[in-house]
């Protein structure tokens, strides 16, 4: 009896836990969009994916979690905050795009969120109430697979980031005319 | 501990939802670019919840394919931010500002 409350508790916890780190998810995500300071955009943008890098970890993902906030935070959002201050762009002007788009991306948003919400409501994957699976997310199972079952999709991102590393030199260094 | 996944289903539907409106509303290239950031993540949340509450072939839940293919979106993902920045620049330095609505030499 004692030790199944205690599960419950614990179960109430990381439910409540994650429903704090999703709502600064979206908090992040929401202020991303709605922000005219680049800058402070990208600071949020960092917030927002080191929450889902926490949701990551909940869902035992750890080892993915750990890349996440290595590669997207740590090189992704500095080479995008680099730029902005290369740049020095200034916050937007007021205005936007009008009112007209922002009616037909909200129509469009809403569409799309009560689709994705209907797809996901009917995923019922057939291992409710199983256990994990032994070593699930663990840095082993992940270069078993990649370098198993997934060895030649992975060669062939490295060279689409050798491609899209040389693309990016020439088309920042070349000079255009207009 | 079955329910985790689902409710990560659902937030990554609004995520990639809210990432949609930015590109869609805002004009600054960057900030474009940013949310589209939003939007890729918003599809590896949903890639690493299903993996989550597959049932493995051995027995138990979680199939790591997920994290794997989310891996290779991450890969691209960076690609694609490394490219679609120094097309910033080159705009940048085309038209001084990084305003989109700038760049309309294919419309009439």
């Amino acid at each position: 009896m004692m030790s199944l409350s205690i599960l419950g508790a614990m179960t109430t916890l990381q439910t409540g836990l994650f429903g704090l780190v999703a709502a600064l998810a979206v908090l992040a995500a929401i202020a991303v969009v709605l922000h005219r300071n680049p800058v402070v955009e990208g600071l949020f943008l960092v917030l927002h994916l080191i929450a889902v890098a926490g949701l990551y970890v909940m869902l035992d993902a750890h080892f993915f979690a750990v890349i996440q906030v290595l590669i997207y935070v740590g090189a992704v959002m500095v080479l995008i905050i680099f730029v902005i201050m290369l740049l020095n762009l200034q916050p937007e002007a007021k205005g936007g795009s009008g009112l007209v788009p922002a009616f037909f991306a909200l129509v469009l948003g809403v569409g799309l969120v009560s689709l994705l919400v209907r797809a996901e409501l009917a995923f019922a994957p057939a291992s409710e109430g199983l256990e994990l699976a032994e070593g699930f997310g663990s840095v082993a199972q992940m270069g078993a697979a990649l370098f198993g079952g997934y060895f030649y999709p992975f060669e062939v991102v490295s060279l689409a980031l050798v491609a899209a590393m040389a693309g990016a030199v020439v088309l920042a260094k070349r000079q255009l005319e207009g | 501990m079955t329910e985790l996944p689902h409710a990560a289903l659902l937030l990554s539907a609004v995520i990639f939802t809210i990432g949609t409106f930015g590109v869609l509303t805002r004009r600054g290239a960057i900030t474009i670019l940013m949310c589209i950031e939003l939007m890729l993540n918003a599809g590896n949340l949903a890639l690493i919840a299903v993996s989550r509450s597959l049932p493995a072939a051995a027995g138990g839940a979680g199939v790591v394919d997920g994290q794997v293919l989310a891996l290779f979106v991450l890969a691209i993902a960076a690609a694609e931010a490394a490219v679609g920045l120094a097309i910033v620049i080159a705009l940048f330095r085309l038209k001084g500002s990084t305003d989109i609505d700038l760049a309309r030499l294919l419309r009439w």
